[in-house]
């Protein structure tokens, strides 16, 4: 479980460290109201989804664009689904935001990912 | 890898069974099996070729029923003019995957109004002169920009004899997660392709035309409304001296 928990908590720790703690802006954001918050691991072994989540996603981007197959699991779509939290009105906060999923470990590492330019940041469209 | 492409192919085998049995029941029609249709788990094939057949007769000069049920399924809406550009540049600019095309015959001064977007070309030219591979054909005949290797280069833009391609000239703020966009990438219609790969066999712009002047389905399915009207009328390709082959055609221009 304790994959998921702990890549959380290390994010959180982790940005904590760099912002200082109030400033987990995206600050609205509740815990534990992502759908990955519930669940034990990701669509893979934590230690995998850590070491090859871009692969995954990368192969999966162009069985999709060129061969049209949706709903698999590595989907960005799904990853956004299910890692974006909620603020206490229950809107969804985006994942690229400071100290949210995607962004708390990015940033940190000062790796640019280029999603988000185009794909949409919270569940369900906008 | 090939774990997940045997199971994909039972998934459709399941399926494939479970709508034989539908079918096999009486007065059983196909929306119904489309509306419990899922995403698919196996590539698209070139046993469907999607187009449409458009009676411009049915088309009313003032309205844009098609343009505007576009712009909302695919996101166009939600693309702002960037701050402080001119607005007749931003007009010219402006994302457009239907225009609304006007023909005045001189001699007799008859007008034509039309809904112009990406043909889906057999042989498109986009596809000819795109350096990177990311200007491409589906196997089912939908002509795409792969934005992931698109490099922004707009030589599609200039090779497309229906003008049919439109570029992000600014970052997008909101956009649809069916429907990606971003700065720097050429997008165009591309046949609601989201719909298709959940199961579903319309457009938007074809759902939303109330005079139902756009006949939307699979050209390889002799039995398809499309192929049936295409069969019935007599269609033109516009620009058909480029020998394209759209997959996109006109009656009663």
């Amino acid at each position: 479980m304790t994959g998921k928990r702990s890549i959380t908590l290390s994010a959180i720790l982790v940005s904590g460290l760099i912002f200082g703690s109030g400033a987990l802006v995206a600050g609205e954001a509740v815990e534990g109201t992502a759908k990955a918050d519930k669940l034990e691991s990701c669509v893979e072994p934590t230690d995998v989804m850590r070491r090859r989540h871009f692969e995954f996603i990368k192969h999966q981007r162009d069985l999709t664009v060129r061969q049209g197959i949706r709903g698999s699991k590595h989907s960005l779509a799904g990853c956004v689904d299910c890692h974006a939290r909620h603020d206490a009105q229950g809107k969804p906060v985006p994942v690229d935001a400071e100290g949210q999923f995607c962004a708390a470990c990015h940033d940190y590492v000062a790796v640019h990912i280029d999603c988000f330019s185009c794909h949409s940041t919270v569940p369900g469209g906008k | 890898m090939s774990r997940t492409n045997d199971s994909g192919r039972r998934d459709f085998l399941k399926k494939a069974a479970a709508a034989t049995t539908v079918t096999v029941a009486p007065g059983v029609v196909l929306h119904s099996l489309t509306a419990q249709a899922e995403p698919r788990t196996t590539p698209v094939t070139d046993k469907v070729r999607w187009g449409m057949l458009i009676d411009t007769s049915k088309c009313a000069e003032g309205c844009t029923d098609c343009v505007e049920a576009c712009d909302r399924e695919n996101g166009i809406d939600l693309v702002n003019k960037p701050e402080g550009a001119d607005d007749a540049l931003w007009e010219r600019q402006r994302p457009h995957w239907i225009r609304q095309v006007k023909l005045k015959d001189n001699m007799t001064g008859r007008i034509t109004v039309l809904p112009m977007m990406c043909q889906h070309c057999e042989f498109p030219p986009c596809v000819d002169v795109c350096p990177t591979g990311a200007s491409f054909k589906r196997a089912d005949g939908i002509v795409m920009v792969d934005r992931h290797i698109c490099i922004g280069c707009r030589y599609c833009m200039m090779a497309c004899p229906y003008k049919a391609r439109s570029f992000i000239h600014a970052d997008v703020a909101e956009k649809l997660t069916h429907a990606p966009r971003g700065k720097g990438c050429v997008e165009a219609c591309n046949l609601c392709v989201h719909r298709l790969d959940n199961g579903q066999t319309t457009t938007a712009c074809q759902e939303a035309c109330k005079q139902q002047a756009i006949v939307f389905g699979d050209l390889n399915d002799p039995e398809s409304p499309v192929s049936k009207a295409l069969k019935q009328y007599p269609s033109v390709q516009i620009r058909d001296d480029l020998k394209l082959n759209t997959g996109v055609r006109y009656t009663n221009i």
